[in-house]
């Protein structure tokens, strides 16, 4: 059914940190390497060796220049930005498809794609201002992140490995898996803490997964230095010759 | 967006089919005691199902698995496009007896056929309908959400229909061709208004900031370092079209000389030299259903979607 169930209880999802992730791509070469093979799979790459290689991913990894606004002495700065389903609470990806092969689950709010009933109409994807969903032209079906449904329930795996592939594979930890429909989990905690953030919510879909914008960087100020010495052009006195150091610190006074 | 060929085809080509069953019904009453009104209404018939069936194997084809296509038909509680599925369908029935009373395999009667006509014009507008919301309701795609999207489909199936209409009946005593004429004219020149204002307004439309697509505002001004990966990928290629952009004036003039100026023109000379007026018609029709296709094209081509706020 693509109608969207009754809001769960548990919202399951991620939390990316812009301020830790340092743009390595494991989480989506981590993804990759699970979905190929899980119930998502296969993850088709046509021409993966060639002169232009083109393939599914479910998880790309942005990097943006941040210039900071005038009236901050911020430095310009990378920000690496994670980009996957967000798993919307009102994803519109689902209501557009005419199958029933889009569906968001009753039971943990997760958007999957059953791919014996989609059609490859394509329809879906054109409804998501996030692009969560690609194509496979080799199945002819749309495929999207799955949350790694495969993992998280699954009991043959030990407890500590039951979470998304691409959160077990952040080496700074930038991503958070857990339930932000609970208040006091720890991924809401975290959103709560640091102001976490939902991707163009004036499109109404509500997104689940949240980011947290990178934190002010060490010694930023609220307004320019009052001297002539620009923030970037930093004076270590012990350097200089003895006058210099004699005059550096007369006029410092 | 990438502009795919097939729901282009599908789009115009059964819209104008529409628009001829649409015709059928509706001129009906009004023709003369010509010479076989009753054929007129067949031929109608006929090629207005050869259209709309051509288009919908059309829109079939553009499928990942047309053979599954059938499924389509489920989820008309929430999903446009399984509503326009749903009616045109819907809508063969009606057609499929009307055509079938004119050939003599089925009884006639006055009440079934005018409720099997007034069916065949619901279903005709109603399917046209659902395909212009499926473009309609897409949030992501500001340009389709402009209010003339869905009357712009509506009376271009309209036109195209009627001035295939038009030049059916062309020989045709009565009031029908006056009114179908007539009609059409107006249409026509309420496309070219209402394309002109949608040109100008989506010139101007502004997306949302990438600042507020990354959850960076208030941060700082962002601007792409570095993409992804350096190959395209199916949102670049299926999102990501710059092409009619770059052409958008010439490929905009074309359309309205196509699907307005030379129908108008068309027209004015088989008002001036009644001799050539089904020639004149035929020109309206075909330059009407090209300019049709160009416009479509445009519309998709041309409209920008948020995904590419990211690259």
């Amino acid at each position: 059914m693509t109608a969207l169930p009754e809001p769960s209880r548990k919202k399951l999802g991620l939390v990316i940190d812009l301020d830790t992730c340092v743009g390595c791509h494991a989480c989506a070469v981590a993804c990759k390497e699970w979905n190929a093979g899980g119930i998502a799979g296969p993850l088709t790459d046509e021409n993966p060796y060639g002169k232009e290689p083109f393939g599914v991913w479910f998880n790309r990894v942005h990097s943006y220049e941040v210039e900071p606004l005038a009236a901050s002495s911020q430095a310009a700065m990378t920000v690496h930005f994670p980009r996957s389903c967000l798993h919307c609470e009102t994803p519109a990806c689902v209501t557009v498809c005419p199958t029933g092969a889009s569906y968001k689950r009753a039971e943990d709010g997760i958007v999957l794609v059953d791919e014996d009933k989609c059609i490859g109409c394509k329809l879906c994807s054109w409804a998501c201002p996030y692009g969560a969903r690609e194509y496979s032209a080799v199945e002819g079906v749309m495929k999207k992140c799955t949350l790694c449904v495969d993992r998280i329930y699954n009991e043959h795996l030990d407890e500590i490995e039951r979470q998304p592939a691409c959160v077990q594979a952040c080496p700074t930890r930038a991503r958070h898996f857990g339930d932000l429909g609970d208040p006091q989990s720890k991924v809401s905690q975290l959103v709560a803490e640091r102001g976490g953030r939902d991707l163009l919510p004036e499109l109404g879909y509500k997104p689940v997964n949240k980011y947290l914008p990178p934190r002010p960087r060490r010694g930023a100020t609220a307004s320019a230095p009052a001297d002539a010495t620009r923030a970037d052009e930093k004076l270590d006195p012990a350097t200089l010759p003895p006058v210099l150091r004699w005059l550096d610190r007369v006029l410092s006074r | 967006m990438n502009p795919a060929f097939s729901v282009i085809f599908f789009t115009v080509l059964s819209g104008a089919g529409y628009g001829l069953w649409f015709w059928t019904v509706v001129g009906a009453p009004l023709l003369g005691e010509g010479k076989h009104p009753g054929l007129l209404l067949v031929m109608n018939l006929v090629i207005g199902f050869l259209m709309v069936t051509v288009g919908l194997l059309s829109s079939v084809l553009h499928l990942g698995k047309p053979a599954r296509a059938w499924r389509a038909f489920s989820q008309w509680r929430t999903s446009w496009l399984s509503r326009e599925g749903v009616m045109a369908i819907a809508t063969f029935l009606p057609a499929m007896y009307l055509a079938g009373v004119f050939f003599g395999w089925l009884p006639s009667g006055n009440v079934p056929l005018a409720v099997a006509g007034i069916l065949l014009a619901i279903g005709s507008v109603t399917t046209v309908l659902c395909t212009a919301m499926i473009y309609a309701s897409l949030k992501p795609i500001p340009a389709w959400r402009h209010r003339v999207v869905v009357p712009v489909y509506l009376i271009f199936a309209l036109q195209t229909g009627g001035w295939i209409t038009a030049f059916d009946c062309a020989d045709e005593p009565g009031r029908m061709h006056l009114v179908v004429i007539g009609v059409c004219s107006l249409a026509t020149l309420a496309l070219a208004a209402m394309k002109l204002a949608y040109w100008r307004d989506i010139d101007r439309i502004e997306l949302p900031s990438r600042e507020a697509a990354t959850g960076l505002e208030g941060i700082g001004k962002v601007t792409v370092f570095e993409r992804p990966h350096t190959e395209a990928n199916y949102l670049t290629r299926e999102m990501g079209f710059v092409l009619a952009r770059k052409h958008s004036r010439k490929l905009r003039a074309i359309a309205l000389l196509l699907f307005a100026g030379v129908p108008l023109l068309a027209l004015a000379l088989a008002w001036m030299l009644p001799v050539t007026a089904v020639f004149a018609l035929w020109i309206a029709a075909l330059s009407a259903l090209l300019g049709a296709f160009v416009e479509r094209w445009l519309f998709f081509a041309e409209a920008k979607h948020m995904v590419m706020l990211y690259y």
